[in-house]
């Protein structure tokens, strides 16, 4: 999952939840069933687990543009510089 | 949030959250709820009254209950406990408060009735001041809800007097 899908698939989690919180609370009121309710919100709570935990494909359309590997050969790490120091066993900055 | 056990981790979390909140929320709304009791309670006979050995007064009797308790349930309501209390001044005691019969209504369907029972629980005083005495009697209801605050009410229904002799 890239960058704006975790985003994404955060925001809709919260998003979810909350609406299905409201519904579940004014559908079990009204029918006055806490039952109906508590159904209604593991419904919804199912339903966001499974539109937001596994790694959808439409999570992943924002990939990252990674540098192409010839360019590091091109610029190569460079490499400490060893001490002048002889028999020298404390490392210098 | 970039791996699945992440996501269901925050997912799992916030869902308790909410459904905390549905709960306070649902006590809440019961707040709202104005409930009006109605009865009547009599007794009809004093079965014994007599001295308990160690000296203390003891009590049993038949009463006829009739009880609306259907107002005090709502959609969060588990069930009602109902108990009638006998209540007292002596010189000892200013409050006796005795629990003489009680009953668990378990729905709405169930929670208008009329019955006649012994007193399940016997009255007795520490001490032997009944004679004559006139006796109160109160029906204390507590509320269980499924989630959230229990309510607590009664209401006097009505009173007797004791005989001056014992039976």
């Amino acid at each position: 999952m890239d960058w704006q899908g975790q985003k994404r698939a955060e925001m809709l989690m919260q998003v979810m939840l909350v609406v299905f919180g409201v519904v579940a609370f004014v559908v079990g009121y009204s029918i006055g069933s806490f039952r109906t309710m508590m159904l209604v919100y593991a419904g919804g709570v199912t339903l966001t687990a499974l539109i937001t935990v596994p790694n959808w494909p439409c999570y992943n359309r924002h990939p990252l543009n990674w540098l192409d590997p010839s360019e590091a050969e091109k610029h190569p790490k460079p490499q400490p510089v060893p001490s002048k120091k002889k028999g020298g066993k404390h490392h210098h900055k | 949030m970039h791996t699945s056990v992440q996501r269901l981790n925050t997912l799992v979390t916030f869902a308790a959250v909410l459904l905390a909140v549905l709960c306070g929320v649902a006590s809440f709304f019961d707040g709202f709820n104005t409930h009006s009791v109605h009865g009547t309670v009599e007794v009809v006979k004093i079965r014994k009254f007599r001295k308990q050995l160690n000296g203390n007064e003891e009590v049993t009797m038949n009463l006829n209950i009739s009880l609306d308790m259907q107002s005090t349930f709502t959609w969060n309501t588990k069930q009602v406990f109902v108990f009638l209390a006998a209540e007292f001044e002596t010189e000892k005691n200013v409050v006796n408060q005795i629990s003489i019969w009680d009953h668990i209504i378990p729905d709405k369907e169930h929670a208008k009735f009329q019955t006649q029972v012994p007193s399940k629980y016997p009255l007795t005083d520490q001490g032997s001041n009944l004679k004559g005495k006139k006796i109160d009697l109160v029906l204390h209801w507590h509320i269980m809800p499924k989630s959230g605050k229990m309510i607590q009410d009664k209401l006097p229904l009505s009173h007797f007097y004791l005989p001056e002799a014992y039976l």
